[in-house]
Order: structure tokens, then C-alpha cells, then sequence
């Protein structure tokens, strides 16, 4: 059995990680969910959090947004629509995310009002989490 | 004949001419580095965003419930045209093209009796749409303040697109941009996003059995709007590095142009002085042979 896989981080922008991991964490939309390798073949959309990857030369963590993320045999990737290491996450940028999630929330239509909802209430237990 | 000041003043005049255009190309390549950058640095973001997105819209495109994004809204009368071109303009044929091919389609529309609405991105575009397509025109995009194009400005726009379709105020989005092949060559191109159409994975057959989390139509759904973000932004950086090079090759032009008539100039400026001194000699000779 392999004890790595191939994990990419990768947002629009730019591939912000490729390395051989051992076990990554990632806040899936329905709940968190720990990709190792030979994980079943899975897609999960994301939710606002914290995505943890631990190689065997230690960990390291990321923000990211929304996005989504595809375990298969060849490796688990992550397609973030915004992400960046945990150490350059500014109390500016939250602040930014949240008055942002909140105008959509307040503007969104009764079917999509929860939804948005969620996405602020996840972007605020973000930024406790990073304690900004 | 011009005399001998006024050529002096030309070729001083198309020097500098020179000049600027050569500082122009090369700050044309600089920038054309890094728009090639940006645009790498997004293509793997947008191979498998696309990749799993065709997997997706595969396995549940067929059921009535797909969503609209993917399946359209049954009608084809409206049609939205995004055209995307540069702020600026000395860049050859890069605006002129992309603006032909987009005013193109949209006469074809017309002619076959749809409703043809146009959103500008770009300064340029937009100047030369609205001449001949004014009544058609619903909005513009105004990039003039962004140094360097990021996603949320594709987002932005993305959004706006999203609002109008929501809105039912068309049923197919197109959008126009010129796609970068390399420094001399870049090809207008035209991309339906809405309804979304993905390229057909070539293993499409043999795909890997996902499951989802949660069920792939909420997938789906959460996921189509970031593909009409995705696509924009791509074809924003594809845009983007074009521009670039089209200015690139069209400065390189200028700056030989410049040389050439330079040449000519100094070659004719030349003549006239010689001339002026022939004629002063014969002046003098004659003048001492009538003594």
C-alpha cells in the first residue's frame, strides 16, 4: 500500500502546492472529511475552512474558500476558488470575505438566503479558527 | 523641394517617433512575460476544473433536472455577446479583429431574427461596437484602473452575467476573445458559456466511478456558476497576453518602418545638400569666368 499521494492545491491564480502527502484534511461542504491514499474516488464541494496537509516532513495549512476537491487513485487535488497558507491570512482579508458573504446574504433570494447564510456563519468560524 | 531645415526637422521627428516605438516594445515584452505567466498559472486550475465538469455534465446532463446553466433555458431568441478587448489601443489588428468577429455574429443574429444584446469589456471594443451597434449595446465592463486582471474581476463580471440570466434577459452567452498561440499569431475566438458546454473528455467511457458529496446535482449546481467565473478569467488572461503580443509585433513593425523611412529621409537630405553645393560652386565658377 502507497504511504503517499500525489496532492495538489491549485486556486485560478496560481498552484499554490504539489507534493507527495500522507493525509489531508479537508472541510468538505457536507463535514470534514481526511483524504488518505486509496481513499475511494470521491468529489466534494468545500466549505469556507481550514485544509491541513501532512507529509512526511510535517504539515502545513491552508485557507481556502469555496471550490472543490477530487480524490481519486491518482492523488487527491483541491481547486480552490481563493486559498493561501494560513501564516498570510490577514484580519483585513476576512474582514473583506465576510462583508462580502454577508452583502450577498443580505441581498440573496429566499431559496438561496440559507446557503449564504452558511457560507458567512463558515467564514466567521474561519476567522476564529485563524484567530486574526 | 523640401529645404535642407525641414528634412533635418523630419528625420529628428520620425527619431523620436523610433524611440518611442521601440520603448513601447519592449515594455510590451516585459508585460507580454508576465501576462504568459498568469495565463500558465491558471491553466491547470482550468484543465481539471473543466475535466471534472465534463464528467459531471455527462453523467447528469440527460435528466430534466440538470440544471439551466448546463441545459439552457429551451429557447435560443436572446442572445448575449460578451466581447472582450484590450483598454488600449496601438496594438495592430488585436481590438479591430476581436470587434469584426463579434460584430460578425452578431449581424448573422440579426439577420436570422434573434435579438442580439453586447456587453463590452475594453475600452477599445466597445468605441467601435457602439458605432455600429448602438440600440444592441446593454453594458460595458470598465477594466481601465485594473493593473493586473484577478480573478475577482472575472468574478465580477461572471456575477453580473449570472444576475442578467437569472433575470431571463437571454438564453445564450457567448463570449469573444482572442486566444494566444504565440507572439505573432493570435486567433479571435468565440466561446459559448451559457449553456455550458465542455469539451468531451476523450476516456469519457472509462472514467473513474466518483462518489459525491454531497449528491452530484447539488455539485452541479455549486459549480457551474465558478465554471462561467473560470472561463471568463481564462479567456480575461488568454486576453491579456495577446494584447501583449499583438503590441509587441506591431511596435517591432513600427520601429523598422521608422528605420526605413529614416534611411530615405537621410539619403534625400543628402541629395539636397549636395545640390545646394553644386550649385554654389557653379555660382562662384561662372561668377570668376565672367571677369
Amino acid at each position: 500500500m502507497a504511504n503517499t499521494m500525489q496532492f495538489d492545491l491549485v486556486s485560478p491564480e496560481r498552484s499554490l502546492a504539489s507534493l507527495e502527502a500522507t493525509a489531508v484534511q479537508i472541510p468538505g461542504a457536507d463535514g470534514d472529511m481526511t483524504a488518505m491514499p486509496d481513499h475511494a474516488p470521491t468529489i466534494t464541494t468545500l466549505r469556507p475552512g481550514v485544509l491541513t496537509v501532512e507529509a512526511t516532513d510535517g504539515a502545513s495549512q491552508y485557507a481556502v474558500t469555496g471550490g472543490f476537491a477530487e480524490i481519486s487513485a491518482e492523488g487527491t487535488s483541491v481547486l480552490a476558488e481563493k486559498a493561501m497558507p494560513v501564516a498570510e491570512v490577514t484580519a483585513a482579508d476576512m474582514d473583506a470575505l465576510i462583508a462580502q458573504a454577508s452583502d450577498a446574504a443580505a441581498n440573496a433570494t429566499p431559496e438561496a438566503k440559507d446557503a449564504a447564510d452558511k457560507t458567512v456563519a463558515d467564514l466567521e468560524a474561519l476567522r476564529a479558527a485563524l484567530n486574526v | 523641394m523640401p529645404n535642407l531645415k525641414d528634412l533635418k526637422n523630419r528625420i529628428e521627428s520620425v527619431k523620436n517617433t523610433r524611440k518611442i516605438t521601440k520603448a513601447m516594445q519592449m515594455v510590451a515584452a516585459a508585460k507580454l512575460r508576465r501576462a504568459q505567466e498568469a495565463a500558465e498559472q491558471s491553466r491547470p486550475y482550468t484543465e481539471r476544473f473543466n475535466a471534472v465538469m465534463g464528467g459531471l455534465a455527462a453523467s447528469v446532463g440527460g435528466s430534466a433536472s440538470a440544471p439551466k446553466l448546463l441545459s439552457g433555458t429551451g429557447k435560443d431568441d436572446v442572445h448575449l455577446l460578451v466581447i472582450m478587448t484590450a483598454e488600449r489601443g496601438l496594438c495592430g489588428g488585436f481590438n479591430s479583429n476581436i470587434a469584426k468577429l463579434g460584430r460578425a455574429r452578431a449581424q448573422e443574429l440579426l439577420a436570422q431574427g434573434k435579438t442580439v444584446k453586447i456587453i463590452t469589456v475594453g475600452k477599445k471594443g466597445r468605441d467601435s461596437i457602439k458605432r455600429d451597434l448602438g440600440d444592441t449595446f446593454v453594458g460595458h465592463v470598465d477594466l481601465t484602473e485594473v493593473k493586473r486582471v484577478g480573478y475577482e474581476n472575472a468574478q465580477d463580471i461572471a456575477r453580473d452575467l449570472l444576475a442578467r440570466f437569472d433575470g431571463e434577459e437571454f438564453d445564450v452567452c457567448t463570449i469573444f476573445y482572442s486566444k494566444f498561440v504565440n507572439v505573432v499569431t493570435q486567433i479571435p475566438t468565440a466561446q459559448q458559456v451559457i449553456p455550458a458546454s465542455f469539451e468531451e473528455t476523450e476516456d469519457a467511457g472509462e472514467s473513474t466511478l466518483y462518489d459525491y458529496e454531497p449528491s452530484e446535482e447539488a455539485i452541479l449546481a455549486d459549480l457551474l456558476p465558478r465554471g462561467v467565473a473560470t472561463q471568463i478569467f481564462a479567456a480575461l488572461l488568454e486576453n491579456g497576453a495577446s494584447e501583449q503580443g499583438s503590441r509587441m509585433s506591431a511596435m517591432d513593425n513600427a520601429t523598422r518602418n521608422a528605420g526605413e523611412m529614416i534611411d530615405k529621409l537621410t539619403i534625400q537630405f543628402n541629395r539636397s545638400r549636395q545640390a545646394v553645393i553644386t550649385n554654389e560652386l557653379i555660382e562662384i565658377i561662372s561668377g570668376a569666368e565672367a571677369l
